[in-house]
């Protein structure tokens, strides 16, 4: 499967990216190659902004059409801004995960040294698609 | 190794994500489930169902003893060229697997059953057949191609002499029409009009190509799944097994009681528990606001827990969680389901989600 992971953002081992911005805030979303796994996302269940949350806590879920999954917040902060349009357009995850797919901005002080690059992010991709479905299971099906 | 179909290159070159299915190596979808979904509905789709059983039983009789005292719905009603779902039961009257049995007048009995059943259903019904003396053949040489969707039966034309095709469209639902090298049956499990085909492994390819180049979109099971549970139809394993029995199962209408004196395997345990009074029903659920059900999620009435969701899946058509879910008899027009630890409301309906009008 070839997926897009683009070098500006940094990434975490449970498929989000992050892209900071100058104020201490940073976007987060999932990959390309995440939203590829998930199949169409019908349902994204937001944070109210202002919770406080800490690295690796699950702070948003998305289903799609196969399962639902946790969003990791990335790093210790406040959830300043949640993107509202997810509520009746879930697939923008899908068609732009990167741009109009964000899940949600958190205000943090924590620098991003502890995060992945794309080199080091893709090396976990790539090991996932070697273990054919990886973490994401596939349903029981019709048949 | 998992086995493949005769189309699994077709598959392989429409880059389907292909996942084990009881044993198969079956597509998932072919880019988007959703987009599958709607093809079916509002134009046609095409799915490859070669994984599922088909037996022959030549006849008709012994065949027509036999498959009488096996299937808990009755082939006596089976003229030729006709379908029938059924459930075959154990002795308990829990559900060994959920089939369509088709009468073939002189030539005999064809069922359909599950892929991922197949061997113990063929570990029953062999020492069955011995003792009815019923000779029998898996036909492990054809493949079953569906297309299904409102345009279905005028994508035929592509791929059908004028001959079958005018015995198709002239046949009703739950009827098949046999060619010299196909099987067409008005069968299909997404709730829409179309046609289930069988026909030689080596054939398939052909008409298949011959479906696609005629705009019929391919689909996988992914969609299959959501169309069916949106028809309020069964999906063995889940909605049923053999620890529950039709009469709890929204399976009820398939059991032939009469005439009273058929005796069929399963019989007097539904008897008895008809005579009990049925405690459980199986119901459908739609989600009141946004979200998603799963199947073994906890149904409630207030702090009460009555039951459990046995399929769940977000309706594309709809764009609402929906389930089926066994819960005790008697539920009126509202419950909550645990959805991730948070009770969300939702609507006790009649199952199908969605009707078309057939």
């Amino acid at each position: 499967m070839s997926s897009t992971i683009p070098s500006e953002l940094r990434y975490t081992e449970t498929h989000e990216w992050v892209r900071s911005q100058e104020d201490g805030i940073v976007t987060v979303g999932i990959t390309d190659y995440a939203q590829h796994l998930l199949g169409d996302l019908v349902f994204v269940e937001l944070p109210e902004a202002g919770r406080v949350v800490t690295a690796a806590e699950g702070c948003a879920v998305i289903e799609s059409v196969k399962a639902a999954s946790d969003v990791y917040s990335p790093v210790d902060g406040v959830i300043v801004e949640v993107n509202e349009l997810l509520a009746d357009n879930p697939e923008l995850i899908n068609q732009d995960p990167y741009e109009e797919g964000w899940i949600l901005r958190i205000k943090t002080s924590a620098d991003m040294e502890g995060l992945l690059d794309a080199a080091a992010y893709e090396l976990i991709a790539i090991d996932e698609d070697e273990d054919e479905e990886g973490s994401l299971t596939n349903s029981k099906l019709a048949g | 190794m998992a086995k493949r179909t005769p189309l699994y290159a077709r598959h392989l070159a429409l880059r389907a994500k292909l996942v084990d299915f009881g044993g198969w190596d079956m597509p998932l979808h072919y880019g988007s489930q959703l987009q599958e979904h709607h093809q079916v509905r509002n134009a046609a789709g095409l799915f490859d169902v070669s994984h599922m059983t088909i037996i022959d039983f030549p006849g008709p009789a012994p065949a027509r003893a036999l498959l009488r005292y096996l299937l808990a719905n009755d082939v006596a009603r089976l003229g030729p060229g006709k379908a029938l779902y059924t459930c075959m039961l154990n002795d308990a009257g829990g559900v060994i697997d959920d089939l369509i049995v088709y009468g073939r007048g002189e030539t005999g009995y064809r069922l359909v059953l599950n892929a991922a059943t197949r061997d113990k259903d063929l570990a029953w019904i062999a020492p069955l057949a011995e003792r009815f003396n019923a000779s029998w053949r898996e036909r492990g040489d054809l493949a079953m191609l569906a297309v299904q969707g409102p345009e279905a039966l005028a994508k035929l034309e592509a791929v059908l002499d004028a001959e079958t095709l005018h015995a198709v469209r002239a046949s009703r639902r739950f009827h098949a029409v046999e060619g010299k090298d196909l099987f067409i049956a008005r069968t299909g499990y997404t709730g829409e009009d179309g046609v289930e085909i069988m026909l030689a492994a080596e054939n398939a390819p052909v008409l298949w190509d011959g479906l696609l180049a005629a705009g019929v979109a391919p689909c996988g099971l992914g969609a299959r799944d959501t169309l069916r549970l949106e028809a309020g139809m069964s999906l063995y394993g889940s909605d049923m097994d053999e620890t529950t029995t039709p009469l709890v199962s929204g399976l009820g209408w398939t059991v032939a009681w009469q005439p009273p004196e058929r005796d069929f395997i399963g019989r007097a345990a539904l008897e008895q528990q008809r005579a009990g009074g049925i405690s459980q029903t199986l119901i459908g659920l739609v989600l009141e606001e946004r979200g998603v059900l799963r199947s073994h999620q906890t149904v409630y009435d207030g702090d009460r827990e009555i039951g459990m969701t046995t399929s769940g899946a977000f309706s594309p058509s709809l764009n609402r969680g929906i389930a089926l879910a066994r819960v005790a008899a008697g539920i009126g027009g509202g419950c909550q389901v645990d959805v991730r630890g948070k009770r969300l409301p939702a609507q006790v309906v009649k199952p199908p989600f969605v009707s078309r009008p057939l």
